[in-house]
């Protein structure tokens, strides 16, 4: 479309603006990080500063980051791999073995999605505590999975229905059993949306807040837990909390930036096409 | 199919009966003295409860002023990344960003870095322009609690309805503005019914999430100041691991359920519509 050199001009300012304006909290947290404490409540703040990474020693010598984080990263992936483990032949079965109560049992998982975490709390935290799983990384992989269940066998649900039924039957003349049709014909034609399904099970696993701040209180916390440990008074030491939130937050970004576009198709569940 | 729906089953079984179970007990972890059947006792004073009911309206208000908020602007803003400008791709990745944060670490970076009155952005702003600087956690709690959720749900619309108005036909827009149809025009009659689905699917996923907030309230007001932003969420976690009072917790949680139950019939079948399953 042809456009004069204002309009042109506008549009980029706005669009920059307002991308700069919904990053600038991320980008203040940064920077934050990297002064010293009495640069970091300053009052007007500093702009212009010597950096340092005094903060980033001082909170893994205090708080043991990387312990936290291989928590997240060994919980995160673990519930991502075991819900895609249990999601995979469902949604199989639901795309190319349709019941007449499939429809019903899909929206049925995910309307258990929009129970509130709270209805159940109790009797979770209970079962976990008779059952020894309390502040166990078993336990929360196993919470995380379930969690994510319903969206996963979703969004694979989705994807498998693009998925042309005559390859799999031409599989099947050629012998191929139901496990082999699934591994060696569906997973191949349908790894970018498995691919996408995973990421999105791995963010919603990295960021969850709510089970692990319940369920965890040391040994198999996460960083969500480690995070809000710094919410307490400690947290006044504004510039060791803002290393600290960078820290738990940069790997996830950096993640994200890099799967934005696979992302999106999960995402949409293929509504988006 | 099998296993995982058996595993779904169990998962939502076992737990809800618990629930329903412990709703009409007398049970308190802190006192073992205390036990036995307590009829309709835990839902009887719920309903009691002045908190209850707040935090039943909180949580409408929170869900509702949040879709209201990104999809409004999730819808505007995909519209302007559609335009093509320099450094597009730049600025749509930095926008988007929000979304991949913590929740914790969202509300703890708006809390301390940017509303703190005296340490925070916003303070230095008011004092740059000579005013006083305002306390938004104890003045605007709730105002604050959905500036940081929206802040996080807004790149989600964003991405979603980007995608979605990308795939819009650039000849129907061509064939729209060769029949003088202004910007405006253009978008509510062509732009915005192609939206709709995208729209629906937005709506349904932060649904799931906001019926549910917790972190953001934990972090920065612990429900307060009294009772202002406590949603149901956060009252069901105050009765159960702060007072231990896991009746009447439990009460909460099937009220919760209940909730959740209305929502998703609503949501599930004005979606069920749009999406072809």
């Amino acid at each position: 479309m042809e456009r004069s050199l204002t309009q042109r001009a506008l549009i980029t300012a706005l669009g920059w603006g307002i991308a700069l304006l919904l990053f600038f909290p991320i980008f203040w947290m940064v920077l934050t990080s990297l002064k010293t404490e009495t640069g970091a409540i300053a009052t007007p703040p500093q702009l212009i500063f010597r950096p340092s990474l005094s903060s980033y020693i001082d909170v893994q010598e205090r708080a043991d980051y990387l312990r936290f984080a291989l928590n997240s990263v060994l919980i995160s992936v673990g519930g991502s791999v075991l819900a895609l483990a249990f999601a995979i032949p469902a949604a199989y079965s639901m795309a190319f073995h349709p019941s007449p109560r499939t429809r019903g049992t899909l929206l049925w998982m995910l309307s258990t999605k929009m129970l509130p975490p709270v209805g159940v709390l109790v009797p979770i935290y209970l079962l976990f505590r008779n059952a020894g799983l309390l502040d166990t990384q078993f336990g929360l992989i196993v919470i995380y999975a379930l969690m994510n269940l319903p969206i996963v066998v979703w969004m694979l649900f989705t994807f498998y229905k693009e998925v042309p039924n005559e390859i799999l039957e031409a599989g099947r003349m050629d012998g191929a059993r139901t496990w082999s049709e699934v591994w060696f014909l569906l997973l191949p034609l349908t790894l970018p949306g498995v691919a996408s399904t995973g990421l999105l099970s791995l963010i919603l696993c990295w960021n969850e807040a709510f089970w692990s701040l319940n369920l965890t209180s040391s040994g198999a916390a996460p960083l969500t837990t480690f995070i809000a440990s710094f919410s307490s008074p400690e947290g006044l030491f504004f510039a060791k909390l803002s290393a600290a939130s960078t820290a738990a937050v940069a790997p996830i970004l950096v993640f994200g930036w890099l799967s934005q576009r696979q992302l999106v198709r999960g995402l949409t569940f293929g509504a988006v096409k | 199919m099998v296993p995982s729906v058996a595993v779904l089953l169990l998962w939502m079984i076992v737990p809800l009966v618990m629930t329903v179970w412990f709703s009409f007990q007398r049970y308190n972890l802190l006192d073992p003295s205390v036990g036995g059947f307590a009829g309709f006792d835990n839902y009887a004073y719920l309903v009691t409860d002045p908190d209850f009911w707040v935090s039943l309206r909180n949580t409408m208000v929170l869900l509702a002023s949040v879709l209201v908020i990104t999809v409004g602007l999730g819808t505007l803003l995909a519209v302007l990344f559609d335009q093509d400008f320099p450094g597009r791709g730049i600025a749509r990745v930095l926008a988007i960003s929000p979304f991949f944060v913590m929740p914790t670490v969202a509300a703890l970076i708006w809390k301390n870095l940017m509303m703190h009155p005296i340490y925070g952005v916003f303070g230095a702003i008011a004092h740059g322009f000579g005013f006083e600087p305002i306390d938004w956690f104890a003045e605007y709690p709730m105002a604050s609690v959905i500036l940081i959720v929206s802040w996080e749900w807004l790149p989600f619309a964003l991405l979603i309805l980007l995608t979605a108005v990308q795939s819009l036909d650039h000849e129907q827009r061509e064939a729209a503005r060769m029949d003088s149809a202004g910007v405006v025009a253009q978008f509510f009659f062509i732009t915005l019914p192609h939206l709709s689905r995208a729209i629906s699917v937005v709506i349904m996923i932060e649904t799931i999430f906001l019926l549910t907030v917790f972190a953001e309230i934990f972090v920065t007001t612990s429900g307060g100041p009294g009772n202002a932003t406590t949603n149901l969420a956060f009252l069901i976690y105050a009765r159960a691991l702060l007072q231990f009072d896991v009746g009447g917790a439990s009460a909460g949680g099937v009220v919760a359920i209940l909730l959740a139950n209305v929502v998703a019939f609503f949501l599930v079948r004005s979606i069920a519509r749009r999406l072809e399953v």
